[in-house]
Formats: C-alpha cells, structure tokens, sequence
C-alpha cells in the first residue's frame, strides 16, 4: 500500500480499523481528540461504532460491557482522562478481559497542562487502579511503529485476554509521519466458538464475568491466575530496540517514545565529537526488558548510564532496580511540556564525561 | 537535495504556514524521501507566532525538536524576532516583507526579503501568500522539484476551489520566479 502521511492520532485511528476493532468509546481531550475526531467518521464508513460516552468514567463502563462480548473494543485519551478510568480498568484486568487503551500524555499532574510529557509512567506500568495486576504496556518512537504497536496491542490483549497500553507523548499524536498500513483489515473476531465471551447462554450453561469473588480462596485463586499470566507475558513479550550499542560505548542511554528518537540525534552529533554513546530504547515497558538492560549496561567500558525522561524520573527507578547498583546511574529530565532537546541531552553527557564544550 | 533540511514556516494564525509545510512535507514524501510535520500545538497557537517545522531528509529522522532549523520562512514580524536567530550559520531565512519591515541583522544565513502579500494580492487571491512564499522556498533549495509540488497542489488544494487554481498557480509562478532571479543575481 502507497504511503500515507498521517497525523500519529489519525494513523492510531486508523490502525485499529486495521486490526478489526471496530468498538470505539471515547471522550475528547487535548492533545487526542484527532482520534475521535478521525473515528467519528470512519468507523461508520467501515460499520464500526463511535460512542462519544458523558464522561471518561463512562467510557471505562461501556468497554468493560462491551469487552464481555468478545468483540475487539478501545478507547483513546490523555492523562487526566485515563486517571478517571482508573476504576474500570481494574475492573476489566480482574474480569480478564481483552481492551486496548491508548494514552497520549500531557503534562500533570492534575490538569496540569495539553504539551507532550512521559509523567504517566507510573501509572501505566505500576498498575494506577487498585489490586495485585498489570497492564500490558507499549511505548511507540514513531508514528509507523504507532501503527505497528496499535494493531499487535489487539493480538496481545486477546492472546492473554488482559488490558493493553499502548502510551505516547503528545508529539507522537500531533505530529505527521509518513506510514504504511497493512494491505488487508482483519475481519472484526468471531467470539461464537469463544470459552469466555458472553455471547447468550443458548444450549450452554451461563457464564459469568466478574472481578467480586467474595470468598478469599477463590480471590487469591484469581490473584494467582493473573501473576501465572504475567509470568508467561515477561517470558515471551520483551521487546526493545538498540542503537548505536557497541563496546566503544561509554555511556548507555536509556530513554523510550519520542525521547528516545530526540536522544539518537545528540547520539549522532556527540559521535561526531568522537565520544561513543548508545541508547537502549525499551518498546513494552511491561513486560520491561530488565535482563537485556542489566547486560549491555554491563559492557566493560561504559562507564555510566543516563535515563533520559519527559518527567522528573519515572522509568530511571525500573533501571536501578535492573542495575542492581552495579553501575552509576544519573538522570536528566524535563517536564510540564517542555521536551529535552538533543543539545540538552548533548551538555549532559559532556558534563558526566568531564568533557568542556 | 543530500542529508537533511528542516524548514520553519512561522506566522499569524490563518496565513497558511500550517498548511504550506503539510504540502512540502506531502510532495517530499512522494518522492520517497522520509519527512516529518510537527505543528506547534501549545497555547502558543493563541495570539503569538503559529509555526510548524517540515523534516526532510534521506534517513532516518531522530529527533523531532529541532534546535537550529536549517531554515525558516516567516511571515510576521515575531516569527522573525523568534526564530530569525535560531537558524544554523549557512543558513537560509525567508522574511515576509509585506509584513516585516526590518531584517534578521544576520550576515551568516542567506536572506531573501519576499513581498508575499503584495505578490499574492497581484495575483488575485490576498489568501495564497503562503504558497508564494512556498514556491520561494522551493526554488532557492531545490528541496523537492516544482513539477512534484506543482501536481501535489493540484492534488491536495485544487479540487475543493477549482476556481481559484488559476490564481494560487499564478502566485505560485510569482513566489518561484522571484526567488530564481535572486539566486542567479547572487551567483553573478
């Protein structure tokens, strides 16, 4: 298929459609409403269903019910907004049920403000509802790979019937990238044959989805099911991507979205100064890639590793959990909607080394 | 065109700089070349300099927040005060001197003063100064080729006012022939 140049919300929009879901719920915000601005004309062309829901603690409802049915359904937001889903999330993680979320983030906390940042880190990885479980989470650098991401969010959330994340700062939702979509749509899944779906309980017995188990043998029954899952999720969907890691390096740049891309940039103009440095760019930041990061942090000449964020430091205490202080961490962020740019990140590395402009 | 150019198109909110980069970024791209449009979106947008920065290059672009554009073609007074000495030395500026009466004070970027609204107004449309300052830009960096950007504005601007082609097409000649004769006086 020709490439399209897309707005990364639109292409996220329109990525879904790719995968077959065609159950869209959702309620505008800066910087995502692109999104439902897209779908609201496109998911009818294609017979899908856009609910503009009262409230963002609406839409979590609707996608929990409408999840039940085993159909493919999502939501798109932003910061404050998915703070507002919050409940129906945990709700859909211990029903286990299959929803992709997508989470362009703003500056907070609170209102805070509509310009990119990464602050929902926690959020997102920790689990921000209540209870023992996770989501899924993807961290897209590209409007392409947003694409990418989108379409196998759907894949993982059936395969491990478990809420998916699919999170990015305003910039990837704003900005307009060349993309490729697949050549063919899925076809929206079939839940008929489906062990779980509640498709009408004709000549079967009744099923029931639900996250209230009262009696605390079958909760932490369920508590185990779930971290069995979460086992099996860390083993096989680990994914991140390297560049520039050598052995020349001396440091290691851990940084993921739209931070990672503006740090390749001083990675490229510092090399040109004659000083080595790599970047590790987790793609799930969970699963989070913690064997891979202990290993190439680990090289024998780096000396220090720098996580660079759009926050005031999030993902840097998922790496010293992996470094296992086995070698100096620092940090360098901003945030509120200001974005790092490479000559910042260019000065940090230079003042670690000791190294005068 | 080697390596990679970003270009600024800054001004008012409604003088078109949004979509004069969606159009270079659209024809780059049809061209095979990697590009990226990032927009200002911030409160910004309200009152000041609206502005968006076209990446085209021949690799893979890293960052999208770019220190020292390459270039930068504005079209008011601010957008010239912002973005005037952020251009990287070797540069190239574009000013709107319909608009802007003063220059960047600049003597390591190349300046190329285009009366866009005088131009476009000639022309018949006040409305297409943004694609008189587009063919300028073109035409001084040869970024991507006129016969491409013609037929993508054919494409994406043509087919919603069919009569007003003819009177963008002409300021569009303008924009490019201006900027061609200041190139071949500056190589005499």
């Amino acid at each position: 298929m020709a490439k399209k140049l897309m707005k990364g919300n639109e292409a996220i929009g329109e990525a879904a459609i790719c995968a077959g879901a065609l159950n869209y719920f959702a309620y505008p915000i800066t910087p995502q409403s692109e999104v439902a601005e897209y779908l609201c004309w496109r998911l009818p062309e294609v017979g899908g269903t856009f609910v503009q829901a009262e409230s963002e603690v609406a839409v979590g409802n609707m996608l929990f019910g409408a999840a039940a049915s085993g159909k493919r359904v999502f939501t798109t937001s932003s910061s404050p907004g998915i703070s507002l889903m919050q409940e129906a999330i945990s709700y859909i993680a211990g029903a286990q049920l299959p929803v992709v979320f997508v989470n362009i983030m703003r500056g907070g906390p609170g209102l805070g403000g509509i310009l990119p940042a990464q602050s929902d880190y926690f959020q997102a990885v920790k689990a921000g509802g209540h209870g023992d479980y996770h989501l899924i989470v993807l961290a897209p650098s590209s409007v392409q790979e947003a694409v990418d991401l989108m379409i196998l969010a759907f894949d993982l959330a059936d395969k491990y019937r478990n809420p998916v994340m699919l999170i990015g700062d305003g910039m990837i939702g704003q900005m307009m990238e060349a993309v490729e979509f697949p050549e063919e749509h899925r076809k929206p899944n079939d839940p008929t044959g489906s062990d779980w779906a509640l498709t009408g309980a004709k000549n079967r017995k009744a099923r029931i989805t639900k996250s209230l188990f009262l009696d605390p043998v079958m909760l932490e029954e369920n508590s185990f099911l779930l971290a069995e899952k979460y086992k099996t999720i860390k083993k096989n969907e680990i994914r991140f991507e390297k560049y520039k890691v050598t052995d020349k390096n001396r440091i290691l740049i851990m940084a993921y979205g739209t931070m990672a891309r503006i740090c390749q940039t001083a990675i490229d103009e510092l090399e040109q100064e004659g000083i080595s440095v790599g970047l590790f760019r987790p793609v799930s930041l969970y699963p989070f890639p913690e064997q891979d990061i202990f290993t190439e942090s680990t090289r024998k000449n780096i000396e220090k590793v720098l996580v660079v964020e759009m926050s005031v430091g999030q993902m840097i205490e998922d790496i010293e959990r992996c470094l296992k202080g086995q070698r100096e961490i620092d940090f360098y962020g901003r945030t509120g909607g200001i974005v790092p740019t490479p000559n910042e990140v260019k000065d940090k590395v230079r003042q670690m080394l000791g190294i005068k402009k | 065109m080697t390596g990679q150019i970003e270009v600024v198109f800054a001004g008012f909110g409604g003088q078109g700089v949004m979509t004069a980069g969606q159009l270079l970024a659209y024809t780059a791209m049809d061209e095979g070349k990697q590009v990226a449009w990032i927009p200002s979106y911030g409160p910004e947008m309200r009152g000041g300099t609206a502005n968006c920065t076209v990446v085209v290059s021949e690799h893979r672009i890293g960052s999208p927040i770019i220190n020292n554009p390459g270039a930068a073609c504005v079209f008011n007074r601010p957008s010239l005060d912002k973005f005037g000495e952020l251009i990287r030395p070797g540069g190239l500026l574009l000013i709107n001197s319909s608009l802007i009466d003063v220059k960047s004070g600049r003597d390591d970027v190349t300046e190329l003063l285009v009366p866009v609204n005088d131009i476009a107004i000639r022309a018949g449309n006040p409305k297409a100064a943004n694609m008189v300052m587009l063919a300028a830009f073109v035409a001084m960096t040869d970024i991507v080729s006129f016969d491409a950007l013609e037929k993508m504005f054919r494409e994406k601007l043509g087919s919603k006012k069919k009569e007003l082609l003819e009177v963008n097409l002409k300021a569009f000649a303008e924009g490019r022939m201006l900027a061609e004769k200041e190139k071949a006086g500056g190589k005499a």
